[in-house]
């Protein structure tokens, strides 16, 4: 995946996005770090075309988004989202099996596909295949939300702050398995977060964005001993320094 | 003579002409509901549009119902002396809750329900038809609902132009001074409304609790 000088403006003239160029090698963990209303949202929205660029073009798996046709593409990348975004009128079984079902996967396929996914993500089938969005615990929503990302098998995968709205007992468990997930998954990830912590726990590279911009890609030991200030100013909101011997 | 004394001895006439005033209200709810659902829809979203178009339906709303209906006659087509003029006016009146609710109603499910539809590659039909349109139903309903009430006081007097319906007792009634008369036709409509309301309602819970 590549962003070759990607601007994304608003009709009305605002720039989210400008100049942006970015490689992401397969299997990575990229981890777009930016504060509110620095463009990161936007990035992911441009990969799955959800938001089309406005200058430069965006390749995936080597073609440029605007080649392919954008129901294909968002089917070969799973999405994400801060509040899960489950269909509340369907059952857990039926979320998962979103992207197979539109798909027209054989229905024993399907089945047998939601009963991995559950395990996968630690949620017993038995017990959760039935149930609604709306008897699930915020980290379930969540585990739901990746298990229903995951289920077609897309190479790609977009995050868009999964884990923000939990409470931090939660999120750190998520994190974890969500780390060994992904390495052993080796999916191509993008994932956006504003939160340091969490992105020097599970990227591979940390791209930090500021006002549209890219300031830099860092490997997380890289970032902790950057001297820009937009990083020092990151790097200082951690406390004590505990997690950057460790990261080190 | 009292109203039900009255009631019973007409029992046929009130019969055929509560039939009459449900066929009104059935065939003007379909008008509606075929113009109100995808207009509707289509308004989702484009601001302009949607308040022009219900701003026009508010507007119907506020022309008295008698006015409505005589304003129709002279129309060509649609209008003159009959069934048509009323099933017209009534449509008319019915289109505004079906249009708010069907709107306001999809514009307001969640919209990280629809992003995650959309950025998981679901064609704009299929979220709207298996996404959108389940989550709205219930407000979807509740403006058929209101929309049905509605149309079955005010085709009481789709009768001034000719249309028929439980109206006709009251005009009658009225014109005699007789107040048996009129509620010979009130009383049968306004079980319509309540029978309607009712089962429309247990029809929303039902499809509220899916």
């Amino acid at each position: 995946m590549e962003f070759r000088s990607v601007g994304y403006r608003l009709p009305v003239g605002g720039s989210i996005i400008s100049a942006l160029n970015l490689r992401v090698p397969p299997g990575e963990t990229l981890v777009l770090l930016g504060r509110s209303g620095s463009g990161k949202t936007t990035i992911l929205k441009l990969i799955n075309r959800l938001l089309e660029p406005t200058e430069g073009e965006v390749l995936i798996t080597g073609r440029p988004s605007g080649s392919w046709d954008p129901i294909q593409l968002r089917r070969g990348i799973g999405y994400v989202i801060q509040d899960a975004g489950l269909f509340p009128h369907w059952t857990v079984e039926r979320n998962i099996a979103l992207v197979p079902s539109l798909e027209s996967w054989p229905e024993a396929r399907i089945r047998a596909r939601v009963q991995e996914m559950l395990s996968l993500v630690g949620l017993p089938p038995e017990e959760f295949a039935n149930r609604r969005p709306s008897a699930l615990s915020g980290g379930q929503k969540q585990r739901v939300g990746v298990a229903r990302a995951l289920a077609a098998d897309p190479p790609i995968l977009l995050m868009d702050e999964p884990f923000g709205s939990l409470d931090p007992i939660t999120r750190a468990d998520l994190q974890r398995e969500f780390r060994a997930l992904a390495m052993r998954l080796r999916k191509t990830i993008v994932f956006v977060t504003h939160d340091v912590r969490e992105a020097l726990f599970l990227g591979t590279r940390i791209a930090l964005l500021s006002h549209g911009r890219l300031v830099g890609v860092y490997a997380p030991a890289e970032f902790l001993r950057a001297t820009e200030p937009e990083i020092h100013e990151f790097v200082a909101s951690l406390d004590g320094g505990g997690l950057r011997e460790e990261v080190q | 003579m009292t109203w039900y004394q009255f009631l019973l001895e007409n029992r046929a006439e009130v019969w055929a002409r509560s039939v009459e005033h449900i066929g009104l209200v059935a065939a003007s709810m379909a008008i509606a509901l075929a113009i109100g659902l995808p207009l509707g829809i289509a308004i989702v979203g484009r601001k302009v549009l949607q308040r022009w178009v219900i701003g026009a339906a508010n507007v119907v709303q506020t022309i008295p119902s008698l006015a409505l209906f005589g304003f129709l006659i002279p129309v060509p087509w649609i209008g003159g002396v009959g069934a048509s003029t009323a099933i017209v006016a009534l449509a008319l009146y019915a289109l505004l809750p079906i249009l708010s609710n069907t709107s306001t109603g999809i514009a307001e499910v969640d919209p990280a329900v629809v992003e995650a539809a959309r950025g998981m590659g679901m064609t704009p039909g299929q979220v709207l038809w298996q996404v959108q349109l389940p989550l709205a139903a219930p407000v979807l309903l509740a403006g058929i609902r209101i929309a049905t009430v509605l149309c079955i006081g005010i085709a009481t007097i789709a009768a001034a132009v000719g249309a028929g319906g439980l109206g006709v007792f009251i005009f009658r009634g009225v014109a005699m001074v007789n107040n048996s008369v009129i509620l010979a036709g009130a009383i049968p409509a306004a079980i319509l409304a309540i029978a309607a309301d009712m089962g429309l309602g247990l029809f929303e819970r039902g499809i509220a609790r899916r």
